[in-house]
This record gives C-alpha cells, sequence and structure tokens, in this order.
C-alpha cells in the first residue's frame, strides 16, 4: 500500500531552487560589463560553436549560464519575440526590457509549474548611446529580474568574480581595459589558470568567448572578437592591465566610492529565491576584500596592497 | 500581439519549439496575418490602382556586383512617385532590386532582410548565396495568387559569393519569374517594364572582366536608355537632383553609391550624348 505523499509548497519551492542552484554552480562564469565603447560580454567557454553569449536584436545581447539546451531556447525565442516586434511595429520598439520581461514570465511560470525547473542564468544587455544609458538585466531561474549597474556575474563562482570586478572595475573603461579586467575576474576562479591548479597564468583566448554591443555601429552593434582580434586585444593587456587598473584605481580613490553597490532582489521575491545574497548566484553582500592583484591571484590572499583604495 | 507574446505565461510554446530557422516560417505559424502572401485578395484585377516600380538593372564586374533602379513609380498613365527606392540592401553581401506593385514588393523586401538576417542570429551564420536567392524564390511564388489581379511583384538578386571557387566570379546575379522560378544570370540582367531598352543598352556596353568604374557607368547608361524609350522609367533628374540608386557589393560588402558619384556619371553620359548629337547636325 503506497502512503498518500504530501510535501508543502514551501519545501517543494525550496527543493526546486536549490536544485536549479546546484545545475548552475556546476558551470564556468559569464560577466557583463559595460565599458566607454560598448557593452562588453565575456565567458569562460572553451567551444567555439556552443555560443553562451549571442545577438537578440540591434543594440541587445544576451549572455546566460547553465544548462545549455535550456538557454539556447531562451534565446531563440528572445530572438524570435524581437523579430517579430521589430517587423510588425518598428526596430526603435524592439527594448531590452520588453525582452527581459518575456524571459521573466516565462522563468516564472516554468519555476512553479513544471517538476524541473530551468537551470539557467540570463543575461539581457541593451547598449544605450552613453554608457550611463546602458541597461543589464540579471534573470535568475525562477524569473525573478535585477537591473543591475555596470556589470553583471552569473555562473558557478559569481561572488568571487564580482568581487574581483567590484575592487577592478571603473565606470567608462575603454574596450581593452574592461576586457583586461573582465578576463583577470573570470581567470582568478577559473580551473585552467595556475591560481587554482591549471596550466595559465591568465585565460587564454581559446578559453574565452568575447562579444561586444559596440556603442558607435549604427544598427545591428553585436560583434563578435575572435581569433586574432582577441589574441590581439588580449595580448598586451597581460602587461599594462596591472598598471592602468592600479593607476586609475589611485586616481578615483578620492574622487569616486565604489563603482559597483550590491543589488537587491526585486520587490516581492521570496526571501531564497534569487535572492543575490545566496552564495551561487551573483550580486552578494559581502564587503569588499582587499584588492587582488590583475595577474590571476585568487582574490581570498588575506594581505592588503599599499596604497590600495579601501 | 503584445498579449499573445507576453502573456502571463511569458513566451508561447510556439516561441520555445527549437524547430527552424525561418522567420517566415515562424511567422506562418504565430501569425500568419503578418505575411504578405497569406491575405485574400480581391478578386477583381487593380493593377490600375496600385503604384508600380519599374526597371532594375544589375551587371557583374570584376570583384563583385553592381544593382542600379530608376526612381519612378506609375499608376495607370501617372507617375505616383518621383523618387521612390526600389534597390535595397538584403543584408551586408547582397542586395535586392524590386519591380512590380510597390506596395507589397517594399513589405516583402523587409522581411525577407528579417528572414536573413533572422537565420544569421539563430543559426550563427549567414545563408549561401543560393540559399538565399532560393528562400526569395519561395516568397514571390507566395504572391502569385496577387500576382494574377495585377499585383505581380518581380525581384532582381544580386550578392556576393563568399564560397566562391578560385576563379570563378564572386558577383552573382539571380533573376525570377512571377511564378517564383529562379533563374542565375550570367554578366548582366535587368527586370521591370523598361527592361527591354536596359537589357539592349547592356548587350552593348558590358563586357566581362569590367573594372567597378566601367560597370557603373555602363548601369547608369542602361538605366538613360531604359528612361528614354520607356515612359514609366525615370532618367536622371537634375533639376530635382534625382538620381538612380546604386549599390555595390565587393569583398567589402554591400554599400549605396555616393548621390554625387551618380549625378557625376549621369551629368558624364548626358554630355556625351549631346555632343554626338551636335557632331551629327555638323
Amino acid at each position: 500500500m503506497t502512503m498518500p505523499y504530501y510535501a508543502s509548497a514551501e519545501q517543494v519551492m525550496r527543493d526546486r531552487s536549490e536544485y536549479a542552484r546546484k545545475g548552475i554552480s556546476r558551470g564556468r562564469s559569464v560577466a557583463v560589463l559595460t565599458c566607454a565603447d560598448g557593452v562588453l560580454l565575456i565567458a569562460e567557454n572553451p567551444s567555439s560553436t556552443l555560443h553562451k553569449v549571442g545577438e537578440i536584436y540591434d543594440r541587445i545581447g544576451f549572455a546566460a549560464v547553465g544548462r545549455y539546451s535550456e538557454f539556447e531556447s531562451l534565446r531563440v525565442a528572445g530572438v524570435r519575440l524581437a523579430d517579430v516586434r521589430g517587423y510588425s511595429y518598428n526596430r526603435r520598439d524592439v527594448t531590452g526590457r520588453v525582452v527581459a520581461n518575456a524571459y521573466a514570465q516565462t522563468l516564472g511560470s516554468i519555476f512553479t509549474e513544471q517538476m524541473k525547473p530551468f537551470e539557467v542564468e540570463l543575461c539581457v544587455a541593451e547598449v544605450g548611446t552613453t554608457p550611463e544609458a546602458d541597461q543589464l538585466y540579471r534573470l535568475t531561474f525562477d524569473g525573478s529580474v535585477v537591473d543591475e549597474p555596470d556589470f553583471v556575474v552569473m555562473g558557478g563562482q559569481a561572488e568571487a568574480v564580482s568581487t574581483h570586478l567590484r575592487e577592478h572595475f571603473r565606470p567608462g573603461l575603454p574596450l581593452r581595459e574592461a576586457l583586461a579586467v573582465g578576463v583577470a575576474a573570470l581567470s582568478a576562479v577559473s580551473a585552467s589558470t595556475q591560481a587554482n591548479g591549471g596550466a595559465h597564468t591568465t585565460l587564454p583566448a581559446e578559453q574565452v568567448e568575447v562579444a561586444v554591443l559596440d556603442r558607435a555601429r549604427p544598427k545591428r552593434t553585436f560583434r563578435r572578437i575572435t581569433g586574432a582580434a582577441l589574441r590581439a586585444l588580449l595580448a598586451p593587456a597581460e602587461a599594462s592591465a596591472a598598471a592602468p587598473a592600479e593607476a586609475t584605481g589611485a586616481a578615483a580613490d578620492e574622487t569616486e566610492p565604489a563603482a559597483h553597490l550590491p543589488s537587491a532582489p526585486a520587490p516581492g521575491t521570496p526571501p531564497g529565491l534569487g535572492d543575490p545574497a545566496a552564495p551561487d548566484t551573483a550580486g552578494g553582500t559581502s564587503p569588499a576584500h582587499d584588492p587582488a592583484q590583475d595577474t590571476g591571484t585568487a582574490p581570498a590572499t588575506d594581505d592588503p596592497q599599499p596604497g590600495a583604495p579601501a | 500581439m503584445s498579449e499573445q507574446i507576453a502573456g502571463r505565461s511569458g513566451f508561447t510554446p510556439a516561441y520555445l519549439d527549437r524547430v527552424g530557422s525561418s522567420f517566415t516560417d515562424f511567422l506562418g505559424a504565430t501569425a500568419p496575418d503578418l505575411l504578405p502572401g497569406r491575405r485574400p485578395v480581391p478578386a477583381v484585377p487593380m493593377g490600375e490602382m496600385a503604384p508600380h516600380g519599374t526597371t532594375i538593372v544589375a551587371a557583374t564586374f570584376d570583384g563583385g556586383v553592381l544593382m542600379g533602379g530608376d526612381r519612378r513609380a506609375t499608376m495607370g498613365n501617372l507617375i505616383s512617385s518621383r523618387d521612390i527606392e526600389k534597390v535595397y540592401a538584403a543584408d551586408s553581401w547582397s542586395v535586392i532590386g524590386i519591380a512590380g506593385a510597390a506596395g507589397i514588393a517594399i513589405e516583402m523586401v523587409r522581411l525577407y532582410q528579417v528572414e536573413l538576417e533572422h537565420y544569421e542570429k539563430i543559426e550563427g551564420m549567414t545563408l549561401s548565396l543560393d540559399g538565399k536567392a532560393n528562400r526569395l524564390a519561395a516568397m514571390i511564388r507566395g504572391n502569385l495568387g496577387a500576382a494574377m489581379q495585377g499585383l505581380a511583384v518581380v525581384p532582381l538578386f544580386a550578392g556576393y559569393d563568399l564560397d566562391a571557387a578560385e576563379g570563378t566570379s564572386p558577383g552573382r546575379i539571380f533573376s525570377y519569374d512571377v511564378t517564383g522560378g529562379n533563374y542565375e544570370e550570367r554578366g548582366y540582367a535587368s527586370v521591370g517594364s523598361g527592361s527591354l531598352f536596359a537589357r539592349s543598352s547592356l548587350k552593348k556596353t558590358w563586357r566581362p572582366g569590367l573594372s567597378a568604374d566601367a560597370a557603373t557607368r555602363s548601369l547608369v547608361e542602361a538605366l538613360y536608355d531604359a528612361a528614354d524609350d520607356d515612359s514609366a522609367t525615370g532618367g536622371p533628374d537634375s533639376v530635382r537632383r534625382l538620381y538612380p540608386i546604386l549599390y555595390r557589393i565587393d569583398a567589402e560588402g554591400a554599400a549605396r553609391l555616393p548621390d554625387a558619384e551618380v549625378a557625376e556619371i549621369a551629368a558624364s553620359i548626358t554630355a556625351d550624348r549631346s555632343a554626338g548629337s551636335a557632331n551629327r547636325e555638323a
């Protein structure tokens, strides 16, 4: 004889979000940064065909972590939504907010209605005419949507990566420096760098997938940076990354406060669901650690650098 | 429409199906009323009531292909527009020129542009040039009903073949008929009411392996000749400063030639012909 099975709604939701978080935290990280030249999408991704970042529309890009088949079908749905809207109204009427809302509702209903939630975390990025007008929406597996300033980090080690970024990122960096900062942050947690027992000092060009929503382009702003172009952008950055990052960090000491404030969950989000303070989603509320060098040192080292911003 | 897409549950199942990378097929499944070929056509001939675009010419040159169109649209015996644009970039590597019912043709071009971009975004690569030409044929076939009522659309399609074999010309031209027949042309082609005269002109001025500048002149001259003999084709209009629209596609991609450049060529053709007439009189 079988016992009737009962689980409280609270328990079911908790189990589902734990399941989704586990799935997401196994993956490599993705960072989306605003910079002077546009919005930069960087993923640690050894595959050159199974993309983690993609184009949605003229000024809208997409980045994701988690299960490939799930975020790929969401990416395709986003492209379809944008194209149908742009075709039936006008290209200007397609905004990142519309796409982000559709994702939020889809993820939310899948989370509550289906047995297995989607193990994905998405970022919808829209490039504006100025860096202040850039929009970055972070969407979690349960459908909560957060509008983040400056940068979004997702994936397994999001907390460590955003701590690293919070120390080195400045608004309005040129593309090359923003790329150096982003790659250094991803390198700090990557299993393939020396700091974590791998072979490289920072992630090499073959291990990262980079795309930019180029502010200066007239129509379709999305462009992948691959092959020789990426190696050229990354190569001198290795030598110059530490210097400009320190220089701007010192210069900004008195002018600007911390570049990135921790985000808060969307109003009405139940505790525990998409909470940015949770260790395996992005955001986080822990106070800034000492700054680590850009050369791939893990941010967990405890000796403070002399002359670094507090 | 927005309710249907961004309703309470977000994307409808059709959006999340990972099948197909064609925008037209997707619209056919979710919003067929947006497709030009799916609307009922009135059962009376209405060709006289809708503006019609006229002459389009295209020619290959050494390293690419050119396409040009005059600026006139006619409605029966009236000129309905003097500055209509009938040649468009379909994507970075191809252009499309349209003759026939202007309203339907422009809608078709818009759909076609989205179709190519949509495929590119979903698949992460562009369609082959032959693939693009075939998609256009399918769209023309869908318009056959309207074509029978006098609303035919006949495009000319040209592109730069990124996969062209060594030693073959990368610039290729495709022409169509109202039933969707798709024919690759060799060297040059023209469609529209003035196409007979334009083709005769190209026959005399075009040679294989022309330079880009010589081929450009050859095209402008063909449009000049078409305007000379066909009342529905507009010639270069120096009073209103309206000149043919020309696109050049080469290894750099598709680009529209600046008006000033076309104006200069048109002026030189006019000057040459006036000089010819003066010589004959002398």
